[in-house]
């Protein structure tokens, strides 16, 4: 069974113990703001996801998106699921204010986000499409285009789209043909095909607000001539309702692996209205400010899905009765022990937990760093923050969605048998979390992203913002008396990570492909080394807090037991990956197109 | 009208609640805590009493430590105006609140007050009956429908044989079972807008009320666990173990 309640003890740690939120509540914005309104949000959101997502999720599932002339109807539910969702505010949590945002912060908004991936991928996907695209309008769109358009997709009336797929292109957007022709009155005529857009087509929101991407007439070859453009299905009225259709049509949709609840469109535009956002040949580049955010929206997809595949496997592992613990009987009076009582289970169930945990930590550490982006006010700190998102996006991305789908199969594999076949649901978490792994740019791409761009940039400062308080930390607390032996396996990892990220930068500055080659399993080394950091921090805030911890102390004893078994069963996996990184290109070049 | 409605921070009811290994009680650190289900549902009737127009003001009161006015900011996240919390650490037992409720109901003179039928930690069914008499108020327990017109309201109670609707004049007590209606959830706006509604802090002391305790609680167990069962061979054997064994034929 599909089963989930909000690991809101868990999310309190991160929010509050872990990255303190009183750091954020002390900047502009964090004045209306505190703790316990943060923990009353998680609260709430906590309700609506498991009482109104999750009884939808197998069904969605099942019944999929309908698709009959040009209309895509959501599965039964998926409308007044949303109507709920979007009366009751949470399309406008982390928006600004002065288009009637909630303008909570951005740590507080991943939690929720966590949620309803855990709950319900594919639902989460249509909100969560309009926040994007109302990051790139908030950030690049002219003060007419925000005043039109914004207040109504925050409070969630229209939803938004973002269209840069085209059949022949979809990670090198440089060959991209959709056309935009400029008309006397300042619009533009789009046309075009756009493929595997999230949401381009649905029964949920009375308009559709597309971010398209295009060419204008007389603009460069490559990625340097394009436009961003906003296309609404409907034209507004002057009054700001739907008016006269737009010339935009979904032509089908895409049958998927898994999130079939979630309508993936194939749109064509032809001489639609549309208005340019931000400045002509720089769309590329006013899409990009909003991927930090979107990349860790990704990725927590990959985090939702483990929390929904551990509990699942707890509560099964729990009640499944076969044969006996290897100690001798633990349940005699049952005609067998639950399969919790072997270790082999455990070591799934935990492996799933630490990552789960770890990764949950590392989000908030992330989306901290997206809040101080926005609300510090020194200019420094600003510049810290946006150095730190920027190298850990693509680690977040990538590790957390490979964590996903594995940790979705781990979890299947405690089920046996009856993991794949439907009834349980289980197998819907497998086939919801691969998607992940392969959109807003394969999690190849993110890990060239990080051994191309991210290690190099500003001569290796970004890379310093991380590196710098990993190797404090580990300075610091290498023979503390509670978590010493948890920091010296850190700093075996950290010590691993360091000598890749040598040996990259040497080879790589001569020989592109030799970093090409150690990307993947570079930001894998990352990740789990950044996952081994939060979780030893992890640890001394509970080994501290342990004594005084009263109703509190099972809580902080399973933090502790988790971060050894992380440090002890899953770091090592770090160590192996260095002699694969240090093997260069060789083996995968050596051979010749034709023996593939 | 102004609509006052008593709700109680209870162990929340997913929560598999687990007694204290002294007896004194049920364990409560670290224990996830919510608003009663019960009194959820009365401050959603006495919200939609507001909307609908039939009431101008709708005040939540809770009792006991400091944490109840979280559970005052719920009610006021769902639709509730302000709040009065009587903060005390000393255990309180149905009398002392209804003593306490007294009080405040004379101080705020309330049209109606809704409150929980009972409250699921200890089931008591006590308090909402006690203030009606205190109070000389006529009762509408069990509520499943209520119906305001004019001075009187019509409460549909759900009692052993089916329904039966009383007519009480106002100001009453009205106490809410199940099916009364569905609370809502709370919109995110209105959880911020809680933070800034005001919540008035009181003593019992400050009330002119003593809240000792009356009853003494001697020991809380749980409940014994269940014998594995016994598959019988015969009719003649399950009779004979109904009468030497179970002895109830």
């Amino acid at each position: 069974m599909q089963t989930y309640k909000a690991p809101l003890r868990d999310m309190r740690f991160v929010l509050h113990e872990l990255h303190d939120s009183r750091r954020i509540l002390a900047l502009p914005g964090g004045e209306e703001l505190s703790p316990e309104l943060m923990d009353s949000v998680l609260e709430e959101a906590a309700k609506i996801s498991e009482e109104v997502l999750l009884p939808l999720n197998a069904s969605g599932d099942e019944e999929g998106c309908h698709y009959e002339n040009g209309v895509v109807r959501t599965p039964k539910g998926f409308k007044a699921a949303y109507d709920l969702f979007r009366d009751a505010g949470w399309t406008s949590l982390a928006c600004d204010p002065a288009y009637g945002g909630q303008g909570l912060p951005e740590i507080v908004n991943k939690l929720v986000e966590e949620m309803s991936c855990a709950t319900n991928l594919a639902f989460g996907l249509y909100p969560g499409l309009t926040h994007g695209a109302y990051l790139a309008l908030r950030d690049h769109g002219s003060e007419e285009l925000k005043a039109r358009f914004l207040p109504k997709m925050v409070d969630g009336t229209w939803s938004g789209t973002m269209c840069l797929t085209e059949a022949h292109c979809g990670t090198d957007l440089g060959q991209l043909r959709t056309r935009a022709v400029p008309q006397p009155d300042g619009s533009y005529r789009v046309s075009g095909a756009k493929i595997f857009i999230s949401a381009g087509e649905h029964d949920l929101t009375e308009n559709i607000v597309h971010l398209v991407l295009a060419r204008m007439p007389d603009a460069p070859a490559g990625v340097r001539g394009i436009s961003l453009f906003l296309v609404p299905k409907f034209l507004p009225t002057t009054e700001g309702a739907p008016g006269a259709r737009n010339g935009v049509v979904c032509t089908a949709i895409e049958h998927k692996m898994g999130i079939r609840a979630s309508a993936t469109c194939q749109l064509t535009f032809e001489d639609a209205t549309g208005w340019l956002v931000g400045a002509p040949n720089k769309g590329l580049a006013a899409m990009f400010t909003m991927m930090n955010s979107e990349r860790l929206s990704v990725g927590i997809q990959g985090l939702g899905i483990a929390e929904a595949a551990y509990q699942s496997a707890v509560a099964y592992a729990k009640e499944r009765l076969q044969g006996r613990s290897l100690a001798g009987a633990k349940r005699p009076d049952l005609a067998a022990d639950p399969i919790i009582v072997h270790p082999d289970i455990r070591r799934t169930l935990l492996t799933i937990r630490a990552y789960a945990e770890g990764c949950r930590a590392l989000a908030g550490w992330v989306a901290q760093a997206l809040d101080l982006m926005e609300r510090e006010s020194d200019p420094a700190a600003r510049e810290a923050a946006e150095d730190f998102t920027a190298l850990m996006t693509p680690v977040v991305k990538a590790l957390f969605t490979d964590i996903g789908f594995e940790t979705a199969s781990l979890g299947m594999q405690v089920y046996g048998g009856h993991g794949y076949i439907r009834d349980h649901g289980v197998e819907q978490f497998v086939r919801d979390a691969r998607i992940a792994m392969l959109y807003e740019g394969t999690n190849g791409v993110q890990a060239l992203d990080l051994v191309g761009r991210k290690l190099p940039a500003h001569a290796g400062r970004s890379l310093r913002r991380f590196f710098h308080p990993v190797a404090a930390f580990i300075e610091a607390k290498k023979d503390d008396a509670a978590i010493g032996p948890l920091v010296q396996a850190l700093a075996k990892g950290f010590g691993a990570l360091q000598l890749a990220t040598a040996h990259i930068a040497e080879r790589g500055q001569r020989d592109a492909e030799e970093a090409g080659a150690a990307a993947t399993e570079y930001l894998r080394l990352f990740g789990l080394v950044a996952l081994g950091f939060m979780w030893a921090r992890s640890a001394e805030i509970a080994a501290a807090k342990l004594p005084a911890a009263n109703g509190d102390a099972g809580f902080y004893r399973t933090k502790l037991a988790t971060a050894r078994f992380y440090m002890e069963r899953i770091l090592p996996n770090a160590f192996a990956l260095l002699p694969a990184i240090k093997s260069g290109k060789a083996a995968m070049m050596a051979l010749d197109e034709a023996d593939f | 009208m102004k609509l006052l409605v008593p709700v109680k921070r209870v162990v929340d009811y997913n929560v598999k609640v687990r007694v204290r290994a002294d007896g004194s009680g049920v364990e409560t650190a670290g224990v996830k805590m919510s608003m009663n289900p019960f009194d959820e549902i009365a401050v959603e009737e006495a919200v939609r009493l507001k909307e609908k127009g039939v009431a101008s003001e709708v005040v939540a009161v809770s009792l006991g430590v400091a944490a109840c006015g979280e559970t005052i900011r719920t009610a006021l996240a769902m639709g509730a105006d302000r709040g009065i919390l009587v903060e005390t650490d000393a255990e309180l037992q149905p009398l002392a609140v209804a003593k306490l409720l007294r009080a405040i109901a004379e101080r705020e003179k309330p049209g109606l007050i809704i409150l929980g039928k009972q409250a699921i930690d200890d089931d008591m069914n006590a308090t909402g009956q006690m203030l009606a008499a205190l109070l000389g108020w006529p009762q509408g327990t069990f509520a499943s429908k209520v119906e305001i017109a004019g001075e009187t309201i019509a409460v549909t109670r759900e009692i052993d044989g089916g329904l039966e609707t009383v007519s009480l004049s106002l100001p009453a007590i009205v106490t809410t079972d199940l099916r009364l209606n569905e609370p809502r959830y709370a919109s995110l706006p209105n959880i911020m807008k809680a933070r800034k509604k005001p919540i008035e802090t009181l003593t019992p002391a400050a009330l002119g009320v003593d809240p000792a305790p009356r009853l003494a609680l001697v020991t809380v167990v749980e409940p014994a666990k269940r014998q594995a069962g016994k598959k019988v061979g015969s009719v003649a054997e399950l009779v004979a173990k109904l009468k030497t064994e179970a002895k109830v034929i």
